[in-house]
């Protein structure tokens, strides 16, 4: 029913959107991934062991390939929808059967295809550098699509709600990247004082890279099953928001 | 026989704004339909309930017997609209525009049609060209084929022509009248009211978010009461006696607004009386722009 009725091609122009300006969209978030693991892992290789047997740089590849998938797939969504505000093309969607369901789905799958190519991009590249153990492929999926769906979704109620670059910019800017940086990228959260420990168990991101980076080592600061329950809830409340806005049609049907 | 598009009572506030008060509306299916009014008249506004780009605050409207609210998807089905802004997405090329356009009406294998729109409307040189190449009336043609890939039953136009040139806007109107002989509904906003008088069957005048005419072309250009005189006059005045029924002027000529074709003698002689040469004199056809104008004031 939804692929016979419009998704399957939103989908479809979604995925046609960010392709065609894939050095933008693809490679260069691949290379800025690159550069972070260059610098941080030759600044701090030898200074910093967090997991027993596992070497700084191998640490930083998981959390940036995830860093890089969560903030491309919050890109993705959000650019397309204030970009199609702003320049009034967003009626050419608003002017079809698709339903609200149809619309969300098309916005977030687009999105987390694009988070999953960077990320599977950074890991791909970062082969080169670091030998990185796969301990558990399924936790590494579950992890990378829910994560990717989540920021899909953030992206979509940003797009939404903001009217001007400028207000989406400032979302990214003092929400997603503070989130993500904090969320254990770089850093395990056991290093961190227990006030800082508690707080980084607040953020949702959190969750997201513990693990996903389980599903690498093996070793996480929560159990998996723990974080699966967190970013699945907060998947499943964020998604009921963007449903909202787009049945009531906030900041699009005036 | 259920009416391409029908409204109710329809209210929408923006703020403090009343755009429309208690809208009434029923579109034949079949018909050449104008609506008409200044800007701010509540036109766009209208368009844009019936299209789901707005939702009004009470009232009700369908597209061909579908609640534009209710039933959306069918009514969206039933509906192509023709956006008065210049708007298009810079990522795709023409041909891209029109089958994703026709993908999210769940029309796949739309090629030859989408082809056939391109064609009709002159975009074939252009098919393979980024939106972003494109002249603005190049664009208005796209915005055309778009509201067209679905063929929908009931076509909104609005403002169609505004900053297009002669040519493209003679070929667009031979294009839309072919459609509404084929059987599609048209309605059209336009500011050129030339042209709703010429291809209108019927018009709608709205004023401050009100319907203050709505009838045949024809009934509303009998309805105007009076005649209009173009008059060239040596020494180039007027008489105190005739200044009050001056329209308005144009250069060295002058139209006069009289009540009756009597009134006409009567004029001329008050400008024999004051030694006024008449070296034209022409009675005006009264046009859709008289009507307009005659409606606008009268409400």
């Amino acid at each position: 029913m939804i692929v016979e009725s419009g998704f399957s091609t939103l989908l479809y122009k979604e995925l046609l959107r960010f392709w065609k300006v894939s050095f933008q969209t693809i490679a260069a978030p691949i290379l800025t991934s690159l550069l972070y693991l260059l610098i941080f892992s030759h600044a701090l290789e030898a200074r910093v062991q967090v997991y027993p047997g596992v070497a700084y740089k191998a640490f930083l590849v998981p959390g940036l390939a995830m860093m890089a998938l969560l903030q491309n797939a919050f890109a993705n969504s959000s650019s397309s929808l204030i970009q199609s505000k702003i320049t009034g093309n967003i009626i050419f969607v608003l002017l079809t059967p698709l339903t609200p369901a149809q619309t969300f789905l098309a916005y977030m799958f687009a999105a987390v295809v694009r988070g999953v190519v960077v990320g599977a991009g950074v890991l791909a590249v970062t082969a080169w550098f670091v030998h990185l153990p796969v301990s558990n492929v399924l936790w590494v999926c579950i992890f990378a699509l829910l994560g990717g769906g989540i920021l899909s979704a953030m992206g979509i109620i940003a797009g939404i709600w903001a009217d001007k670059f400028d207000q989406l910019a400032a979302f990214q800017n003092f929400i997603i990247i503070p989130l993500t940086f904090l969320a254990g990228v770089f850093y395990s959260v056991q290093s961190l004082p227990p006030f800082w420990q508690a707080a980084s168990h607040l953020n949702p991101f959190f969750y997201m890279v513990d693990g996903f980076r389980y599903g690498f080592f093996g070793i996480g600061d929560v159990a998996p099953g723990v974080s699966l329950a967190v970013v699945a809830s907060c998947l499943l409340g964020l998604s009921a928001l963007c449903l909202k806005l787009l049945q009531t049609g906030y900041k699009l049907r005036h | 026989m259920t009416p391409a598009i029908e409204v109710q009572q329809v209210h929408k506030r923006f703020g403090a704004v009343h755009a429309l008060t208690g809208v009434d509306l029923r579109i034949e299916p079949g018909e050449f339909f104008g609506l008409l009014g200044p800007n701010g008249a509540g036109k766009t506004t209208l368009i844009s309930i019936l299209a789901g780009l707005a939702r009004a605050d009470s009232g009700t409207l369908s597209v061909m017997g579908h609640d534009v609210g209710r039933d959306y998807r069918l009514a969206r089905r039933a509906l192509g609209v023709v956006p008065q802004e210049l708007v298009f997405d810079p990522f795709f090329t023409v041909r891209e525009t029109l089958l994703i356009q026709s993908g999210y009406f769940g029309l796949r294998d739309n090629e030859a049609w989408v082809d056939e729109i391109i064609e009709r409307l002159d975009l074939k040189d252009k098919a393979h060209a980024n939106m972003r190449q494109l002249s603005g009336g190049m664009k208005r043609r796209v915005l055309v084929a778009q509201a067209l890939v679905h063929k929908p039953p009931v076509i909104i136009l609005d403002e169609p022509t505004a900053g297009v040139d002669v040519e493209l806007r003679q070929g667009l109107w031979r294009f839309v009248r072919e459609l509404n002989q084929a059987g599609h509904t048209i309605v059209l906003t336009t500011h050129y009211l030339e042209e709703a008088e010429a291809l209108c069957g019927r018009i709608a005048m709205l004023k401050q978010g009100r319907v203050v005419a709505l009838d045949t072309t024809r009934n509303l250009l009998r309805g105007v009461s009076g005649v209009r005189v173009r008059v060239r006059l040596s020494p180039n005045r007027l008489p105190n006696s005739v200044l009050g029924k001056l329209a308005s002027e144009d250069g060295d000529s002058r139209v006069l607004a009289l009540e009756c074709f009597a009134e006409i003698e009567m004029v001329l002689a008050e400008l024999r009386g004051g030694d006024i040469e008449v070296l034209e004199l022409e009675v005006l056809q009264i046009d859709l722009e008289d009507v307009f104008v005659q409606m606008m004031h009268r409400h």
